[in-house]
Order: C-alpha cells, then structure tokens, then sequence
C-alpha cells in the first residue's frame, strides 16, 4: 500500500482541497477565451499558463467539464498513422502521455497495452505493411505480424472470425495504451485551475464579435467578455461555433457510438481492432469490456443511441469471441464525430484574426489531447503554427494539399 | 424459511428442484428464483461487494440485486434475485477470493479507512510502479468469470407492431391496456417478471380482464431494453429478442423503492419492504423471523400487513416522519408494535459472524445517541421511491422535480409517449387505476382509435418518498451505492473536491455506475449533491440515463449473426475444379485453382502460362455491372466519369474512370454503348455497391431523364483470353469473331443471348462474356469443354493480377490510395477537362495548376536479383528519407524478373534511372524505373486480329 494513502486514514476531515475554483461571475476581459472545456480546451488552458506564462484565460463550457467527447470514447491512445504530419505529431504526443500522471500529480490509469489492428484481406494487410514502414521511419513501434502472434497475445481468439473473415495478420504497435479518459480532462482542469485559468462551466457561448476581420469578444449566458484571442476546441459543435465568426470548413458530423459490457475479470489485455468486423475492443481497468465501431454512416448533430449498434457490434464480437454470448452489454452512448475529408484534424490560425481552430477531429481527438493543447497553446500564445500541427491547417483544402489519413483513421480510432 | 401456500403463489410445490450454491446442495421449487430458494433454505448471505468484500444479501428482489450476482459453468453476472431456479444448478458467489463463507478480499473491509473515493486516483502513478500496481487491480476486479469454451449461442430476433404498447404490467399497466385495448387498438403489453400484477396486490381482476382479452399481446418475463427513435423498443425475452414498433408509447415502468441510508445499511437481512413482501406473496419465503420496519410512506403500512400475516414477528416500526395519518398509526397499534415516529435507525448491528444483521440502534432523527437497541434479524425499508423513468428519458422527457411528492416527474411528453402510475407520480392504488385508463385511452387517440377520455387523477396528498432518508454516522459504513460500496462520506469528499455538478460526482465517485446502474443509488447521490450545494433535487437534475434498462446478453443482441456471402452462378464449378477461395467485398472469388503436388506459386504461374500461350478463362462476374438507358444517358456518363461518352459508338466500348469531388480517383471500368440512348457498364468488385448508391444519389439531384439499373447480381461474367480463345469460342456463338478491339455485340453464346466485349485486361486476345446469371454455369462449362482441346485452364484472380501487372493495368484500391489523383496514376489521357463538367473537375483544374507530388511508374528488380523480393507497400527511399511506396510487385513469368509499380517523387521517374526500395529488415533493394506495358509493349497481341 503506497504510503499516500496513510494520510486519508490518519485525518480526521478529507484531506484533499477543491481540483476546481468556484468562479461565480465572468470577469470583463480576458487575454484568451477557450471555447469548449473538453480535454484539449483545458490542456491548451495548461500549458498556455505552464509553458507560456498566459493565466488570464478562461475556459468556457456549456455542460460540464469532460462531458462531450474526452468523457465518451473509447481511451484509446497511439501513433501508428500512416503520413508522416499524423505520425510525427501522435508520437509527440505518446510521448507526453507516458509523464502525464507525474505531471498532473494524479493517477491516469495510463495503461500500456499493446495494440493489434487486425487484417482479414490482403488489402488490409498491404495497409499495415505501409503504416508498419512509415513508423518504423519515424521510429515507431510498429509492425506487420502474423496470426499467431495475435493468438498468444489473445490466445481465446477464434483466428477464423466465426470462418468468414479469417486473421490473416496484424499491424501491431507496442505503445497502444488507455487511459481514464475523465480523469485527463480533470488532470488537465486542475493544473490549469492551480496556475490562474478560470474555467466556467454551465457557460454557453452565444456569439463572437469580430471587428474589421479581428476577433473582439464573446458573448455568453452569463454575460460578455472582451478578448482578443478566442481558442474553439468544442468537437462535434465545431460548425455552429465557426458559423459565428462567418468561415466555412468542410467539416461534417456523424455519430460515433460506443458501448461497454458488465464487468467480468480481465482476460483481455491488448487492445484489438478490426477494420473488416468494425470492432475495436480493451478490457477496463474495472473489468468492463469497452466496445467501439466504425462511424455510423449519416450525417447528424446528435448523441442519441440506435440499437442497430450493439446489434451489428455484438454479432461482431462474437465472430472473434464466441464464448462472450452470455456476457451482457450494459450501457451503450454516442459522441458527435467532426469529420474531414482526409480524415485529419483542421488546428491553427483561421482568417479571422485571432481566432484560433482546434476542431476536425473525428474519431481521434482523445489521444492527442497533449500534444494538441502543447501545440495550440503555442499556436495561441505566438500567433504563428508550431512546426508540428503545420500539415493541419484550415488552408490545406484551399490549397488542395490535403494529408491523408484516411487508411489508418477510418476504424482504428 | 417456506410458508404454508399463499395465495397466488408463484411456486409450484410438486415439482422440487434440487440445486448447489457454493458446495451445499439445496431444494427449491419451481416458480422460484435462486434467491427465493436460498432464502426458503435460510441462506441470507449470497455475495460480496465489489471493493471491501462485505458480506451482502437480497435488497430488492427485483433484478437489481447486484451484489447476489452468480456464476454459473459459463454464465457470469447471474442475477440471483431474476434468474429462475433450475435443475442441477451449480452455483457460485462471484468475485470472492475462495469462497463465499471465506473471502480473502474482505481484508480490504479493514483498509477502508485508507481508500476513500477516487484513492487510486491519489497514488500507485510512479511511471516504474504502475504497472504492477496495475496487475494487482486487475486480479481484484471485475465480477463473474469468462468460460472461453462456452459456445457460440445463436438467438432469433423478430419485428413486432403494434399500436400501443405498454411497458409495465402493475397496477397502471394493466389499466392502460385495457382502455386502449377497448379503444380498438392492438396492445403489447411486456412486464419483466413471470408474471402480470406488479407488485401490489388487488390487480388479480384486472389480469384475468387483460389476458382474456383479445387485441392484448401480453410479453412476461420480458424487459423493455430502451427507447430507439420512432417508437422502437426491443423487449428482451429470454430466448429471443422482438423489436417493436409501436405507433405509441405508454410507459407505466413504476418505481423502484429506495434504500435508507444508515450504518450497516448493507448487511443480509437488511432489505426492502418491497422485496420481502415479494418474497412473501411469490415464493412463500419469511425472509426474517424478527423484523424492525424502518417506515416513511403509506406503502409500509401495507407491506406491514403482509408482514404480520406472514407470521413475521414485529419488533418496532420507526417512522422517519414526526407526524403520520392515524389510519397508519392504528396497525402497529392494533398488534402492540411499538412505534418510533420521528426516530431513525442509527446503525444495524452485526451478528457475531458479520454476516447477518442482529438488531438496530434507534435515534430520534438528527440525533446520534441511541434511546434503543432492538435485536431483530431482518431490517425492512420503505422510506421512498424513485420514477423508473429510463425510457422516458430515452424518449426525450423533459423531466420535474414535483416537491409534494419528493419525485421526477414528466413535465413535458414527447409526440406519442404517455406515462401513467408511480413513474408518473401516481401512487394510490385507485388513482393508477385511473391514470392507466387515462393514458390508455389517449395513446388510443394517438393513433387515430376513439377520443382521448377526459379523466382528473387527484394528487397525492400524502408524499411516498420522505426527502431524506439519509443518516449520518461518524464511523461510516452508511452505503449510497452497493454495487461500487460508496458510502455517504464518499459522496461528500466528492463534492469537496470540486465534483459539485451531478455527471461529475458520477464520474469520479463512480456513483450508479455498476451494473445496476443506480436504480438504488441515483436519487439519494442527488439528494446528497443537492443538500451539499444548497440546491433543489429539481436544480441538480439528474444524469442521462442510456440505454439499457437492464443489460443485456450479447447473443441476444447478436441474434443468429447473419453474415451474408455471395456467389456467382459459377461457383459450384470452381469449387469442382480445386478453387482456393478468396474474400472480395462480400464475394468469394478463386484465388486460384490447386492442382495436387503443385506449389500455389506453381499454380498460379501454370494458370497465367496458360493465357499467354494458350487460353484461360476467368469468372468476373463479381464486378459491377450497371446498366443505363434514357435521352441524357451519355450526358450522365460524361458528368460521373473523367472521359467522354457522347461521341463514343454504338457498338464500341471505352475504358472509365471515377473521381470523387476532391479529384481523387475512386473507381474504374469499362462502358460500351449498345444504343444511342442505351449503355451497359462495369465497375470494381468492391467498389459495385458504392457506385451505384452513388450515381443513383447524383441522378436523383440532377434530376436527368436517364434510368440506372444495377445489373451485378442478374449478370454472369466471364473473360475468355489467350491466343487460342477464338478457336475456343468459334461455333459457339453466332457473333461474328473478327469483330474489332474494344468493340462491343450482342448475340448468343451456346444459345444464350449475350454480351461480348472485346477486352484486353490480360494482354491477350480477350473476349468478355455476359450472359444472364442463370445460364451463368452452362455457358462456363460449354467454354471449359470446348476449350479442352486447346489446354484451357480456369484462372484466379492471382494470375489475373500477374498478367495485367505485366500489362502496366492499374488496379483501384491497390494501386492508387485516398488521395490519388488522375495523372499520379498515369490516367492523365483519360481525362477530358474541356468537358463542361464532371465529377471532380474543379478540384483536377487547381491540381494541375501545382507541382505533382508523386508519379506511379514501372518498375524491374535486375534479372539476376537475389534475396528476398520487395512486398507490396515497402517504402521507396531517396536519401534516407520516404520517397513513395511499392504498390503492386510480382515475379512474372514472361519476362523472368521481378516487376512492379510504385510512387516516386517528382524527377525519379524517367526510364532507366533507379531508385532504393528499403525492406522490413531495411536492407535496401535498387530498382530500375520501366516503361510500361513491360509485356507486349505495343499491345499486339490484344488487338490481334486472327
């Protein structure tokens, strides 16, 4: 037993301090509006205030913190992306990720699993063996391995998939991880807290003045606020936000689904993905079996469950695993997915000056929650894109330079 | 201990069924369900909790019992309280460390002290510790075990309809039916237990009126998993899942009574009124001998009369409230039950072995000095209830806190969804019967059947739910949630921290987060939140309750997992003749055809021999094959491919190529006109559904006089090449055979109308056949026969790939990726941007106006190359850095090298300069840049004439 935990059992009173100050009104200006408390809202919040010494900022939310997305997918966290941009910048942020816990001072549950991406074609195999090369160019840890290295990693697997979509290999890339996705977001909140940031929750963005194409406010429920740098980091609301200082992106929103069984003891320790079944699946650290899929296939602003999602996911599941059929699902839930055409996030300065952009990022926005707010943080702080996020700007379908991660992205989240 | 027979009992006392729990063989009946049994056998402890291991019993009996949950062989999580009792059950606690009586775990009771909520938050995060730490949390986790050698169960679904259905077969449920049902409308009816009734009695008329009736379906033992857009809600049978649509809803789900909150409120006797009346009135069971009733509401009085009948002796009830109606008073009265209003229990005590309660600490409320002790072995609650609104939540409810009666309640229904009885804050028995006539009658009206009936529901005037049944106790153990074990402090600490908003002090505490959901943890978590914060229970809100009511089993969902796989006509053939089946989308396609002693390298090489020497003959009757016919036809064509059709002959075909509005190419095939107004053509095997969904979704915008018919699956395709193949196919069709490359007939082939295209995918003389799909195989077998004379082999989609790789033919998919344009893949010719416009256009004209970023080009390893061959997708490096990547590679026969195509960089493409191909091992590989076609160079022998 750590010794930390001595001090709860010697106090008298709870010995742990408010993660969160109450703010009860909105100051009149601020030298940066975050819109959107979600994890890479209060991660640019952080290390705006960390790494650059900018703490009159706020952070806005519109429910509470780490409810949208950064509380909804599946935790999943690597870098075996298929350009080099998405490489580069998802190594970065494993990096970040693996001292995260120590930073924040509080347990992320960062989990080192090891994560499979399952080939059931020779094309998916030729797609791992390009993604496997590309990683290894960056020195990633990535490689194309074969069905029975699958099988001693999950040895209870059925490698034939019911007998219609045998495994015919694998992309495997050792520094796949999970993580407890809530607790990044409070991690992030509570560092950005202690260093000076405001963050408001139950505080809905109404408006954005933008004066002679510069940004000048913002106008919220709880009243305005003059700044002249905004941050909108708000996922699957990223249209409605860009609608109100007048750009057009290419993004459009389908719902992302997920759904999580009873827990049971772990069995499972990698996590596993497969493109031809639509499963990605990892065991929680509470013995849950956390279930994802592709994206649903239509366009909608919504979190509403369907049911033909735990239909069609179940059936999957139990191509690979028949003996899961008595295990139960117990709750299923939906996100709002902001796509790109080239699957790959939009981050950096947009036409109107000083609003910055963090949005576009589908189905990958969770693992690269450090390496986003780092990289905005300084984006925000000196006006000009850091050398990492300079393939992801809003410009590139302009200038038809698109970086396409459609192969590694369209499942693998 | 059983009961002499109750009325209406459940059980069927002349069927016994023998049973073991934990090693002891016990005796039920049938009707029981495992915990009423064990409860009959005097058995009160029945699981542990999840995180100290304590001992735990029944509470509800109601299916929310998650801490008597059971293994059974391969079924984990078996709820004891729901799950029938069957023959030869052989039966385990979950999650103990040995066995049930003796739990290593509970050890962790003693730590509680230092792991408070969110401890594993706080500490184990050393980056050199945590794994380990983590493989210890992982061996404490979790409930029941999985049996990797259970099997595969298969489960049929079906689609229901109905105009009302009615989820909730109490009281209120039965009502609603009722009236709808006399209304005219068809009625399903689903309640979760064996049996209609609910949980009050007095409804036995209302059954028989129900089950006799005939537009009633009645669903038992049959939960309604959620609520889905548009009416749709999945009831859960126990063999089968249904999913019906309804064309209204009425949702009488009722309410789950909730637990008091004191010291020790978790130990096995300590349980809810409700469920031991259900005990009582179902399974003929005395949960306890000697009772304390701790008392908030009309609904304990009740319960207390079952209790006395049953022979229970009553020690005390305690009212939390100071003043209750005399007509409540005069029950204990009337049996010199002491009565203890304005008092609450304070703690329950242990018996000497921890693991039943033994007596109880009685207050005065708000008071932590005891005026009493009473020894009792069994604890009843009924101090409130909470709306088992999940359903109206899903359905979009916007829900109110009604202060009078300490309850959620709809404020706001959506379109076609009605709420009567305890979930809609309807308690007295009289006025469900009532409110379930009411919202029958309107759901009738709803769809059209009768007018809604004007009828008033009088409020309650008596609250059921007391505000706060919550006692606080300096050394704890006052349980919120069982499933987590979180106690009332834990909450508290939450909210020190800062998880002040409902979601957040869920996430962190982990509050209604286990398997039951918080059904019996929810309301008070809020209430907590809400005393904390200075709020209202109205103002605090709750969380979002998801989908489902009550979890469930993957083979249901699942259902029999139909995994549809298609076949062309020819299959059985290749089947015959040694094929090697490959996946192609949803088809199986030969890969190639084994020939015993061969090597699969050897067969495939013997089968492309056979094309450049010979004659093959391969099945594509897995593209698409889409046909188009109207005034505008070519101009549709001309809109949807880079090329141009309008001028294009009858009679001749063109090679296609798609691009989506981005440039990048999509999809290709070939077009041949047949009519002015009239086409017929192909697209890739993969890509058939795609395009077609597509084109149809641009006809439809463009609104073009021009039909799209999607031919794939009535069209059998096979291409007949090699230099022998007109011999093969002379006297077989009435086609005039000299017809010219790329031209297009219409004809007979062994009697059969067809189509002939004159193809050169292969590099051969080709000819591809279309024939209706059922002649498909006849036609086969005719080629096959005819041509075995000249050697004719059948041919896999290997070989093929070989042979138009050896062509310089691209394939889509393979050989270009999400973002190749047109000219990266050398199509540049086939793109006509002086069209007025296609797909695609606008985005190629910018392109152009750039630098090319990559260029497919050709490829030869030396002829005297050695060591391994690159594979496809290996990277083309130019001074250490990534310069393209091999996309096809393949030893060819023909030329006795290896051949390829790959991307490279600007300026590495001219003829004859090499390039580094680096391997997995990444040792280098040099290439020399080809033309293409490397066979055939001129296309001779395609266009061929004899």
């Amino acid at each position: 037993m750590p010794w930390r935990l001595l001090r709860f059992a010697l106090s008298k009173k709870h010995p742990e301090p408010r993660m969160f100050t109450r703010h009860d009104r909105l100051k009149p200006a601020y030298d940066v509006v975050i819109i959107g408390g979600g994890g890479h809202g209060l991660a640019a919040a952080y290390y705006l205030a960390r790494e650059h010494g900018i703490t009159n900022v706020c952070v806005l939310e519109k429910g509470y913190i780490g409810g949208g997305n950064t509380g909804r997918n599946t935790t999943i966290i690597r870098s075996n992306y298929l350009t080099p941009e998405g490489v580069q910048f998802y190594d970065e942020s494993v990096r970040l990720w693996q001292d995260l816990a120590q930073d924040f001072d509080l347990n992320l549950f960062y989990s080192n699993r090891g994560h499979y991406t399952l080939a059931h074609t020779d094309a998916a195999l030729r797609t791992s063996r390009w993604r496997a090369e590309v990683n290894k160019h960056f020195g990633i840890d990535s490689e194309v391995v074969g069905p029975e290295v699958v099988k001693k990693a999950a040895p209870m697997i059925d490698l034939s998939c019911g007998g219609h979509a045998p495994i015919l290999g694998a992309l495997y890339h050792a520094p796949g991880a999970v993580a407890r996705h809530d607790a990044v977001a409070w991690g992030y909140g509570r560092g950005a807290d202690m260093r000076g940031v405001e963050i408001h929750q139950r505080t809905e963005v109404l408006g954005i003045g933008v004066v002679g194409g510069k940004v000048a406010g913002v106008r919220t429920n709880r009243g305005n606020i003059a700044t002249n740098k905004v941050l909108c980091a708000v996922a699957g609301a990223t249209p409605r936000i860009l609608d109100m200082v007048g750009i057009r992106s290419p993004i459009y929103i389908h719902p992302l689904q997920a759904m999580v069984s009873e827990p049971v003891k772990p069995w499972l320790d990698p996590i596993l993905v497969s493109g031809s079944l639509h499963v990605y699946i990892s065991q929680s650290a509470r013995g849950e079996l956390v279930m994802g899929a592709s994206l649903d296939p239509y366009e909608v602003q919504s979190t509403r469950s369907t049911f033909d999602f735990p239909e069609s996911l179940s059936a999957h599941m139990l191509d690979m695993f028949p003996f899961l059929s008595n295990v139960k699902v117990m709750r299923q839930w939906a996100g709002m997915a902001d796509m790109t055409p080239d699957f790959a996030p939009i981050m950096g300065r947009t036409p109107v000056e000083g609003f910055y952009l963090d949005g576009g990022w589908g189905t990958w926005g969770f693992k690269a929650t450090p390496v986003c707010g780092k990289t905005m943080a300084y984006t925000v702080a000196n006006d000009r894109e850091h050398t990492l996020i300079t393939g992801f700007g809003l410009d590139r379908f302009r200038n038809f330079a698109l970086t396409g991660e459609k192969g590694a992205a369209s499942v693998g989240h | 201990m059983r009961l002499p027979a109750q009325p209406g009992e459940w059980i069927d006392r002349t069927t016994p069924l023998g049973f073991r729990f934990e090693g002891r063989d016990y005796t039920g009946f049938a009707g029981d369900t495992v915990a009423s049994a064990l409860a009959a056998a005097g058995v009160s402890m029945l699981g542990r909790s999840f995180k100290y291991h304590r001992p735990r019993g029944l509470l509800s009996a109601a299916n929310h019992d998650v801490n008597a949950m059971m293994q059974w062989g391969g079924m984990p999580n078996l709820r004891a309280d729901a799950t029938p009792l069957a023959a030869g059950m052989d039966l385990e606690a979950v999650n103990t460390f040995g066995t049930l009586e003796r739990d290593a775990g509970s050890m962790l009771g003693h730590l509680s002290r230092f792991l408070p909520v969110g401890f594993y938050y706080k500490a184990f995060h050393g980056k050199r510790l945590f794994p380990l730490w983590e493989k210890m949390f992982r061996a404490m986790t979790g409930l029941g075990k999985v049996d990797f050698s259970a099997p595969r169960q298969r489960t049929p679904k079906r689609y229901g309809f109905c105009d009302v259905l009615v989820v909730g077969g109490g009281t209120s449920g039965l009502a609603a039916a009722l009236s709808a049902a006399e209304q005219g409308a068809q009625v399903a009816l689903v309640d979760e237990n064996a049996r209609l009734g609910g949980s009050t009695q007095g409804a036995s008329e209302l059954v028989g009126k129900v089950l006799a009736h005939p537009r009633i379906r009645v669903f038992t033992d049959t939960y309604a998993a959620g609520y889905y857009a548009d009416h749709w809600v999945p009831l859960v049978e126990r063999e089968r899942i249904t999913k019906m649509r309804a064309r209204a809803v009425v949702v009488a789900a009722g309410a789950f009574e909730q637990p008091a909150v004191f010291r020790n409120n978790d130990l096995p006797g300590v349980m809810l009124a409700s469920g031991a009346a259900r005990l009582i009135r179902r399974h003929a069971v005395q949960p306890a001998g000697r009772i304390v009733l701790l008392a908030a509401n009309a609904d304990a009085y009740q319960a207390l009369a079952d209790f006395i009948r049953a022979g229970i002796e009553v020690a005390a009830v305690v009212d939390l409230r100071g003043t209750l109606p005399s007509e409540q008073r005069a029950l204990p009265a009337a049996h010199d039950i002491p009565l203890f209003a304005g008092h609450c229990i304070l703690e329950a005590l242990p018996s000497s072995d921890g693991r039943r309660v033994a007596g109880v600490k009685i207050a005065p409320l708000g008071q932590t000095q005891a005026i009493a002790e009473l020894a009792c072995d069994g604890v009843f609650m009924s101090v409130g209830w909470a709306p088992a609104a999940a359903l109206l939540y899903q359905a979009g409810t916007k829900m109110r806190y009604d202060a009078g009666i300490e309850q959620f309640v709809p404020e706001k229904l959506p379109d076609g969804v009605f709420a009567c009885g305890r979930v809609n804050g309807v308690h007295t028995f009289a006025s469900r019967l009532l409110d379930g006539e009411r919202a029958g009658s309107a759901a009738a009206a709803h769809c059209g059947l009768g007018g809604a009936k004007p009828i008033a529901v009088p409020t309650e005037t008596d609250s059921p739910t007391h505000p706060w049944p919550i006692v606080p106790h300096p050394e704890g153990k006052n349980f919120i949630d069982f499933d987590e074990d979180l106690q009332l402090s834990d909450l508290e600490n939450a909210i020190q921290e800062g998880f002040d908003n409902i979601e957040l002090m869920k996430r962190y505490s982990t509050v209604g987060m286990g398997p039951s959901q918080g059904k019996h943890s929810n309301m008070n978590a809020l209430r907590v939140l809400a005393r904390a914060t200075g709020a209202t229970p109205g103002e605090v809100g709750t969380t979002t309750a998801r989908p489902f009511f009550h979890p469930v089993p993957m083979s249901h969902l699942a259902g029999r997992g139909f995994t549809p796989e298609r076949r062309t006509p020819m299959h059985a053939l290749h089947e015959a003749a040694g094929a090697v089946w490959m996946p192609a989308g949803a088809w199986q396609r030969p890969e190639y055809y084994a020939i015993h002693g061969l090597t699969r390298e050897a067969c495939i090489e013997g089968e492309a021999l056979a094309v450049r020497q010979g004659v093959g003959l391969i099945d594509v009757g897995t593209l698409g094959k889409l046909e188009i016919r109207g005034p505008q036809a070519a101009e549709f064509l001309e809109r949807v491919y880079v090329s141009k059709y309008a001028g294009l002959k009858t009679g001749m075909t063109r090679y296609a190529v798609m691009c989506d509005e981005a440039g990048v190419v999509i999809d290709d095939g070939v077009i041949a006109r047949l009519a002015d107004d009239h086409f017929y053509f192909t697209t890739t095997t993969s890509g058939a559904a795609a395009v077609y969904r597509e084109l149809s979704r641009w006809n439809t915008l463009w609104k073009m006089d021009c039909g799209i018919v999607n031919l794939t699956g009535a069209m059998a395709a096979m291409n007949l090449a090699g230099p022998k193949a007109k011999q093969v196919l002379t006297g077989l069709t009435d086609v005039d055979l000299s017809l010219p490359f790329l031209a297009v007939r219409e004809g007979n082939v062994c009697g059969v109308p067809a189509r002939l295209m004159r193809a050169g995918f292969v590099g051969e003389w080709g000819v591809e056949i279309h024939v209706p799909a059922e002649h498909g195989a006849r036609v086969w077998q005719a080629l096959m026969q005819a041509g075995q004379a000249h050697g004719i082999r059948p041919f896999g989609v290997e070989a093929q790939r070989l042979l138009r790789l050896e062509k310089g033919h691209i394939i889509i998919g393979q050989d270009t990726d999400g973002l190749t344009t047109p000219g990266e893949a050398g199509l540049d010719w086939a793109v006509k941007m002086d069209k007025p416009f296609f797909v695609g256009q606008r985005s190629l004209a910018i392109i152009a106006s750039k630098p090319r970023p990559r260029q497919l080009v050709g490829f030869m390893l030396p002829a005297d190359h050695a060591g391994p061959a690159p594979q496809e997708c290996h990277l083309v490096i130019d001074n250490g850095d990534i310069a393209g990547r091999v996309t096809s590679i393949a030893w060819s026969p023909a030329l006795q090298r290896h051949i390829g195509m790959a991307y490279v960089k600007p300026g590495m493409d001219a003829a004859g300069s090499t390039f580094a191909i680096r391997l997995s091992d990444k040792t280098l590989v040099s290439a020399e840049v080809a033309k293409t076609p490397f066979y055939d160079p001129d296309n001779l022998r395609q266009k061929e004439e004899a």
